[in-house]
């Protein structure tokens, strides 16, 4: 009865999230008292979860899931949580998780908590911390079913190494025309950048920057930092970036290592939106803009003439820590 | 097309979360109940399907008697007929399971949820409601248009968009981009006094088990002031950011 993880990966390499799960399934496993056993699909380099606490991988190798569809992926984790006995899976919080994540459950008529910041507060009774009323509070839930699946918030646990010997075996899921009764017919994807949901580092611009013809700096600063870009919710309003940009309760959420908000002066739902990021540097005219109170580090200045500076003195740190 | 709008009743946005009873419930006191943002999007794209091609517009929601100035709302703003589940929504298994019932029962073509409730963000009614009706389902949708030959839908995924081709019965969970922000609807006074003649009619639970529980509630640690660094001296905050906050 092992810990089942699905581990994601992009064109046959693994997300940093699914290094994430495989050392979140580590240590549910140890508490249990029972091995991680990760379901792969498509991807190139299996054994390497070895290095995070996985001891047995079941490979999926299927050219009709090259493109991520819910119900087929998610019926693949379930025939492979029943050949496993597994009653605890552990998957990320992503996009394409988040949409699987119910269809499973349902399939497997299982508990499920996504948005999990922490390792189980116990395993018996099974209770985890989760993020709450858009990250304005936590919830300490139990899951009381048999099957019970828990999705980790993206950088909330963390990667941690755990080196064991991984055994790779081939997983055929048997998979007919009624898993594949939606299609995807085209993918417009930025290729090569960071993106704000498993960004480390974030980069976000405010009404504070006039127009979107000043958003140069802010993507020269992002791209100093290796970071995603994201917006305020006036400026997708305003058509500046677009939706998919909007930090916020009813946008996307951050939960970077360090984000930076330019020229946003901290609308309540805005500051909700980032509450799980580490660390928060505001840097606006405003001094009583209210994300001053909710940030670590703060420049009262013209935005336009710190970000210069600020993306200059960040490429001499870079040389010098080259 | 019959269409089926899911309506959660949350704080509103602004709201300031407290919580009550030892931190096991949240409090309610002096807070404002909104129809669900995410909710509010696929409404309003469910009425424009009602103005152009002749739908008819049913919402539900799961929540006690205090739920029901939201769905009036939701009447006011042009919804045929209105459908209150009389009990707790405590757990997002549970609540599929009370609305997979009024799915059944009125046999709906395309069923609008939104992706998530901005209180307990669960995120897995449009889901676990679809699989249980053995319905198409396309999460976190920002765009959607159905005719004769079936649905195609739009989702947002980690960094860009994805366009999906299917068919319906459809459930969708829907956000922000099904309609523009600025084309959300306010009840005007002869919505509002046409919704008085509305039914809203209100249905007894069946029995479903609840997987999940919340314990127990808490919030976020209390932050230290801001360290402001002169605007003058930005090299001082590369250097925090490096040797102190430890993130570059």
């Amino acid at each position: 009865m092992s810990v089942l993880v699905y581990t994601e990966s992009d064109k046959g390499k693994f997300k940093k999230n699914a290094l994430e799960v495989a050392s979140y399934a580590h240590k549910v496993a140890q508490e249990l008292g029972t091995n991680v056993t990760a379901v792969t699909i498509n991807a190139d380099d299996d054994a390497s979860l070895g290095n995070y606490g996985v001891s047995k991988v079941l490979k999926v190798t299927n050219d009709q899931l090259d493109t991520f569809n819910a119900k087929a992926y998610a019926n693949t984790i379930a025939q492979g949580a029943e050949a496993e006995g597994a009653k605890v899976i552990i998957i990320s919080s992503s996009a394409d998780t988040k949409f699987l994540g119910p269809i499973l459950t349902a399939k497997l008529n299982a508990g499920y908590v996504p948005n999990v910041v922490a390792a189980p507060d116990s395993t018996s009774p099974f209770v985890v911390k989760r993020t709450a009323f858009s990250n304005k509070g936590f919830a300490h839930t139990e899951i009381s079913s048999e099957t019970k699946i828990v999705g980790v918030s993206n950088n909330a646990y963390g990667v941690h190494e755990n080196t064991v010997s991984a055994s790779v075996e081939s997983f055929s899921p048997t998979l007919g025309d009624s898993d594949f009764t939606t299609k995807s017919i085209e993918i417009d994807k930025v290729v090569g950048k960071a993106t704000i949901a498993d960004a480390d580092v974030v980069v976000s611009g405010g009404r504070g920057l006039k127009g979107p013809e000043n958003w140069g700096m802010i993507e020269e600063l992002a791209e100093v930092l290796g970071a995603a870009t994201a917006c305020s919710k006036p400026v997708s309003d305003l058509g500046w970036r677009s939706h998919g940009e909007h930090v916020g309760q009813t946008g996307k959420p951050v939960a970077s290592n360090l984000y930076i908000a330019i020229g946003i002066s901290g609308a309540i739902q805005h500051l909700a939106g980032v509450s799980a990021s580490k660390t928060k540097v505001v840097i606006n005219n405003d001094p009583e803009a209210p994300f001053f109170k909710a940030a670590d580090y703060g420049i009262v200045g013209d935005a336009f003439e710190v970000v210069p500076k600020l993306i200059e003195k960040l490429k001499e740190f870079k040389a010098q820590n080259a | 097309m019959k269409i089926l709008v899911c309506i959660s009743s949350v704080p509103d946005t602004t709201s300031k979360i407290n919580f009550a009873e030892g931190d096991t419930k949240f409090d309610t006191n002096g807070v404002q109940f909104v129809i669900n943002p995410n909710d509010e999007f696929g409404l309003t794209r469910a009425m424009w399907f009602k103005e152009k091609q002749g739908a008819a517009v049913h919402v539900a929601t799961v929540g006690g008697a205090q739920t029901e100035p939201t769905i009036r709302k939701a009447l006011a703003i042009g919804a045929d007929e209105a459908i209150r589940i009389n009990a707790e929504p405590t757990d997002g298994f549970f609540v599929a399971r009370q609305l997979a019932e009024v799915v059944k029962n009125g046999g709906y073509d395309l069923v609008i949820a939104g992706r998530e409730s901005i209180d307990y963000n669960g995120g897995m009614v449009p889901g676990i409601l679809a699989t249980l009706l053995d319905m198409n389902f396309v999460n976190t949708c920002i765009g959607l248009e159905v005719d004769d030959s079936g649905a195609t839908a739009m989702r947002e995924i980690d960094g860009g968009k994805e366009t999906i081709s299917t068919s319906l019965p459809l459930v969708v969970g829907g956000q922000k981009g099904l309609v523009e922000e600025s084309d959300l609807r306010i009840p005007n006074m002869r919505g509002i006094m046409m919704a008085r003649k509305k039914a809203l009619n209100v249905v007894e639970p069946i029995d479903a088990p609840k997987l999940t529980n919340d314990q127990k509630f808490e919030k976020p640690a209390a932050k230290g002031p801001v360290k402001l660094v002169d605007a003058e001296n930005v090299g001082e905050l590369v250097n925090l950011l490096h040797n102190e906050a430890k993130v570059i």
